[in-house]
């Protein structure tokens, strides 16, 4: 691992002062950033740890949503009474992160910043809807995640904290590779009246929603309702993991485990 | 450079350490504390499995600025001061819970975390669950699982001795 400065600012806008510097970083858990360093993946001059700043901590519900801090640990978000009874489907989801010690330390803005293609966050937020809440303003789910590992957030830019909405019924289901316990294919599941989500992760190079599977079940929310239909493995990762194919067909099963999830 | 100031196993130390500089590297090479042990160096294993304030941590993805201020517990800081160790590597022990051995300061340290966050017990699913992020090459997790679970019973109160391996 490279060298680089510490900074731990106590207030959002000492952070994004101390991230104009575009060879800075900005770090909380540390659990995707740490081990990309030692890889020599990224050589930041300076990490802006954001743990210090109580702002974007705590999870509240406001009005038909939950907004959590970005600082927020997974193991927060699991064992959250406010999340279980409002939005099950999440603590599920966060209570699967990686393993007991990830969550320990991870953060959900961590996971959602960094948009890591295998990453569980990413699909509820999608798969929600939410709305991420940045240093300067509010970007809707559909706009946020644009790529690989690439976001809607500028380099200066915080996510400080997402809302949520309380939907009618969510689940999410994946199938994880069993070292690294990272996302193969994962599928996000929300209805909140006539309106269903659907968010894939894991299968692609960026969390997407599958318009086919959406309008299916807006019609009958049922499992057997996306049996038939069939992903298309054209563009999805193919690695040593398994092949676009197989995620393709994972796509199809974690669909319809996820909708059983959600009842 | 940082300076940190840390309170591992009840001693407070102040150190002067690298921004990269590994909580593993402070405890193991700084503090001279090398039961804490580094495997995949890629958060995978948890040889390395701390705690900080109590909670488990792989210390070889923390980096040491960020345990300034915090309290440490390695797996030398668990057994009493007269020698009497602790209920769960009195169980490891007992149930012949290690082969080499490498694996099992990670192991005790995140056993210890998930008997305490169980406090009206554990099934054998959920220790297995618990284990995750812990890896033994040895094949030895029926064995830990068994005295993960040995443990849990004197830790609860429920006995005072560990229970007996012998079926």
């Amino acid at each position: 691992m490279y060298d680089f400065a510490y900074h731990k600012p106590t207030s959002v806008a000492d952070a994004v002062k101390l991230l104009a510097d575009p060879d800075a970083k900005a770090v909380s858990g540390g659990h995707t950033l740490v081990p990309a360093l030692k890889h020599r993946l990224n050589k930041p001059t300076a990490l802006v740890d954001l743990s210090g700043i109580a702002e974007m901590k705590g999870i509240k519900r406001v009005g038909n949503a939950i907004v959590i801090g970005a600082l927020t640990r997974h193991v927060e978000v699991a064992n959250s009474a406010e999340v279980k009874a409002a939005i099950p489907a999440l603590a599920y989801m966060a209570s699967h992160i990686g393993d007991v010690q990830v969550r320990n330390r991870g953060t959900m803005g961590g996971s959602v910043s960094n948009n890591d293609p295998a990453a569980d966050y990413p699909a509820a937020v999608l798969g929600l809807g939410a709305t991420i809440h940045t240093s300067k303003r509010k970007i809707a789910a559909d706009d946020f995640f644009l790529g690989m590992f690439t976001t809607a957030l500028d380099a200066d830019e915080i996510l400080t904290a997402i809302e949520f909405p309380i939907v009618d019924k969510a689940g999410y289901a994946k199938m994880k590779n069993p070292a690294s316990r990272y996302v193969m294919a994962g599928v996000f599941v929300s209805k909140a009246g006539g309106t269903v989500r659907v968010a894939v992760n894991g299968a692609g190079p960026c969390v997407f929603r599958q318009a086919d599977m959406e309008a299916a079940l807006a019609a009958n929310w049922s499992p057997d309702a996306v049996a038939g239909i069939k992903q298309d493995p054209d563009g999805l990762n193919g690695d040593i993991h398994g092949s676009a194919e197989y995620r393709a067909h994972l796509v199809g099963v974690m669909a319809k485990r996820a909708i059983a999830a959600a009842g | 450079m940082p300076q940190v100031t840390l309170t591992v196993n009840g001693q407070t130390h102040t150190a002067e350490v690298e921004g990269r500089t590994l909580l593993v590297e402070l405890l193991r090479e700084t503090l001279r504390l090398t039961g804490t042990h580094v495997g995949c160096d890629t958060s995978q294993c948890g040889a390395c499995v701390v705690h900080i304030n109590g909670e488990s941590v792989k210390s070889c993805t923390t980096l040491a600025v960020m345990a300034d201020g915090a309290t440490v517990t390695t797996i030398e800081g668990l057994a009493k001061a007269d020698g009497t160790l602790h209920p769960m590597q009195e169980a490891f022990r007992e149930y012949h819970a290690l082969q080499c051995g490498f694996c099992t300061p990670g192991m005790v340290m995140s056993a210890i975390d998930l008997v305490q966050k169980h406090p009206d017990g554990l099934t054998e699913q959920e220790i297995r669950e618990g284990l995750e992020g812990n890896l033994c090459r040895c094949t030895g997790y029926h064995n830990i699982v068994k005295a993960i679970a040995a443990a849990a019973d004197v830790m609860h109160g429920k006995r005072t001795e560990i229970a007996s391996a012998a079926q």
